[in-house]
């Protein structure tokens, strides 16, 4: 085994810590990045640049190498479709990214307060983060079909005055979408909130209680605000969820009643597959991206800010 | 590997019991009863007759239990003129699942591992195309890849679904490994460099069994993460490898004749019926799994 000199090892100096195989290229890892750097030049980059490329020709069924600049996006914004479903997907995000950060973030306020049986709490609030969205839209078109869910069961139970039929409303069908969505994804908020408030410094709930300032204005003013990246992980997660939203609404609603229900991803699957229009798939494929780095850069770089402005004052 | 629970609760001591205390115990009740009562409703419905599912009563217990929609759902529940019910689907899934589990896992342990220790050239610039690629909303692969698989001849078959899943949980195992190894102490690593172990050596005999917590916490958000994926199994695995999930969404829109409720939700619950399982088993790695993902170590 011991055929390598020692020597050749080079002698760790603070630039180069970890570089202990840098003085010879280390080919084994270079190889062993092979997949690694294919999957990324081929199928990210590559399949991103041809669905641009493709979203800038006159691609119909087929596609063509006809360039015709940004008219499919015209075409695009001139779909009534496609502007419905932003405008759905705006209502859809905020209420179910609002929703759930508020719910998740009471629902770890309450689990930090020393209860009783905390974690078979947790274990509760998060399970349905481990279901599908096609098992939660399923579940919660039941609970709300007005024949044989919830509205029926308390209108057989003699409150007839009870309604609860978002799904079948045009103006409220959006807000079942948003509700199931919540109740799938308020376990995450809860454990990433939860992660950050056992980092708070305990003394600052001894300090609190000797200046008497009321609970809640503690959590509001102090307790907030140093959960900070924890809110910020949460809003990324649940914004880059909502853009992306395609099966909750598959199996909720299918887009209905009307186009009530329709999201940018289901109009793209729909583009693609159903009505074959390459060119306004690929369009709306590249907004939907623009969208999501839009979102997710800016939040990425301020992480990493705050990451390395804790790791030099602490 | 850091626990991300490390202590028990760390907010304000409760005094005795107040009101507040009440309140805090009553909100937590509310909260469970909306969590559970879904899967609750779900489970009683499987378990009744049509005839009493349209009494309307949806939080009361079967009069008797009937398997019978059980049966059906697992075995003869219709997609269309297709009867097999979701058993089909759940092989299907069951042979997605565990090859793209492990290829992907193996992957991401690889490509983590060369990153944090060999520092290869142009590593970090791989490291940010990766974290940055795990953002690409699916839609915009899709057109090319489906080209891609149909000119590999891959387009509608099991490798194919397999290896789109591999493909696209690499930036997730990758982060999750990467961020491993870097709490390891790169002495170990050096000390086995002195004894000459090469890359593949250290890998294998030092660094896998090393990072065995991490290869089931990556193993399990791969493993619910594809079993309950709907877009890529439509899109990909053609139709005689349909998972679960698009099985079951089939056999619930199929309208031909009345609608089955109890054989529909006894086929929700087969379908969520193994992340479940994984998720109460594992519950604490699972939690770890979310946290790891999620904040860059």
């Amino acid at each position: 085994m011991v055929d390598q000199p020692a020597a050749r090892i080079p002698a760790s100096s603070p630039a180069r810590t970890r570089a202990t195989g840098r003085l010879r290229l280390p080919v084994a890892a270079l190889a062993a990045l092979t997949p690694a750097w294919l999957i990324i030049l081929l199928v990210y980059l590559g399949t991103t640049i041809w669905t641009v490329q493709l979203s800038l020709t006159n691609s119909r069924m087929l596609p063509s190498s006809e360039f015709v600049g940004l008219a499919q996006y015209e075409r695009l914004f001139g779909t009534a479709r496609w502007t419905i479903s932003i405008q759905n997907l705006l209502t859809f995000g905020v209420v179910y990214v609002v929703g759930a950060l508020v719910v998740g973030f009471l629902l770890a306020v309450a689990v930090d307060r020393h209860v009783r049986f905390e974690s078979m709490w947790r274990t509760v609030f998060l399970y349905p983060y481990a279901l599908s969205f096609i098992v939660t839209g399923l579940m919660w078109q039941w609970l709300m079909n007005p024949e044989i869910g919830i509205q029926a069961t308390m209108r057989a139970a003699g409150w007839t005055w009870f309604t609860f039929d978002w799904t079948t409303k045009s103006s409220m069908a959006i807000y079942a979408v948003a509700l199931a969505g919540i109740w799938q994804s308020a376990g995450l908020v809860m454990v990433l909130m939860l992660a950050g408030l056992r980092g708070i410094d305990a003394d600052l709930w001894r300090a609190t209680r000797i200046e008497g300032i009321p609970l809640w204005r503690t959590y509001i003013s102090i307790v907030l605000p140093q959960l900070g990246p924890s809110i910020a992980t949460a809003f990324m997660l649940l914004t880059m969820g909502a853009v992306r939203t395609f099966d909750l609404v598959v199996a909720l609603t299918n887009g209905g009643p009307g186009q009530s229900t329709e999201v940018p991803a289901k109009f793209i699957m729909d583009s693609l597959f159903a009505r074959q229009d390459l060119g306004l798939a690929t369009a709306g494929a590249t907004v939907m991206l623009a969208t999501v780095m839009a979102v997710t850069i800016p939040i990425l770089y301020a992480r990493d800010i705050w990451a390395r402005r804790r790791a030099g004052t602490i | 590997m850091r626990d991300p629970f490390p202590q028990s609760a760390n907010g304000p001591r409760p005094d005795k019991v107040t009101p507040a205390r009440l309140g805090l115990y009553a909100f937590l009740v509310i909260a469970a009863l909306f969590f559970l009562l879904p899967a609750y409703v779900m489970l009683v419905t499987s378990f009744k007759s049509m005839e009493e599912i349209r009494s309307a009563q949806i939080f009361s217990l079967p009069h008797l239990f009937d398997w019978s929609a059980w049966i059906k759902a697992w075995s003869s529940a219709c997609a269309g003129v297709n009867c097999t019910g979701v058993s089909a689907g759940f092989w299907n899934s069951v042979k997605i699942t565990i090859p793209a589990t492990v290829l992907s896992v193996l992957l991401g342990a690889v490509t983590g591992y060369a990153l944090s220790f060999w520092r290869p050239p142009g590593g970090k610039i791989l490291f940010a195309a990766i974290t940055i690629g795990g953002f690409i909303p699916l839609q915009i692969f899709l057109f090319p890849m489906v080209r891609a698989t149909a000119m590999l001849g891959l387009y509608n078959s099991l490798a194919g679904i397999v290896l789109v899943h591999v493909v696209f949980g690499l930036p997730l195992t990758t982060l999750l490994f990467r961020n491993y190894y870097a709490s390891i102490p790169v002495e170990l690593f050096k000390a086995a460099r002195v004894d000459g172990a090469g890359f593949w050596r250290i890998f294998v005999s030092l660094m896998l069994p090393l990072s065995l917590p991490m290869l089931i916490v990556a193993g399990l958000m791969q493993m619910t993460g594809i079993w309950n994926d709907f877009l890529l199994g439509l899109v990909f695995a053609g139709r005689d490898n349909l998972p679960m999930t698009v099985q079951l969404n089939n056999i619930v829109t199929t309208t031909t004749g009345q609608r089955e409720y109890n054989v529909h939700m006894a086929a929700t619950v087969l379908t969520a019926l193994v992340p479940l399982v994984a998720y109460f088993v594992s519950g604490r790695w699972f939690v770890r799994g979310i946290t790891a993902g999620s904040v860059k170590g």
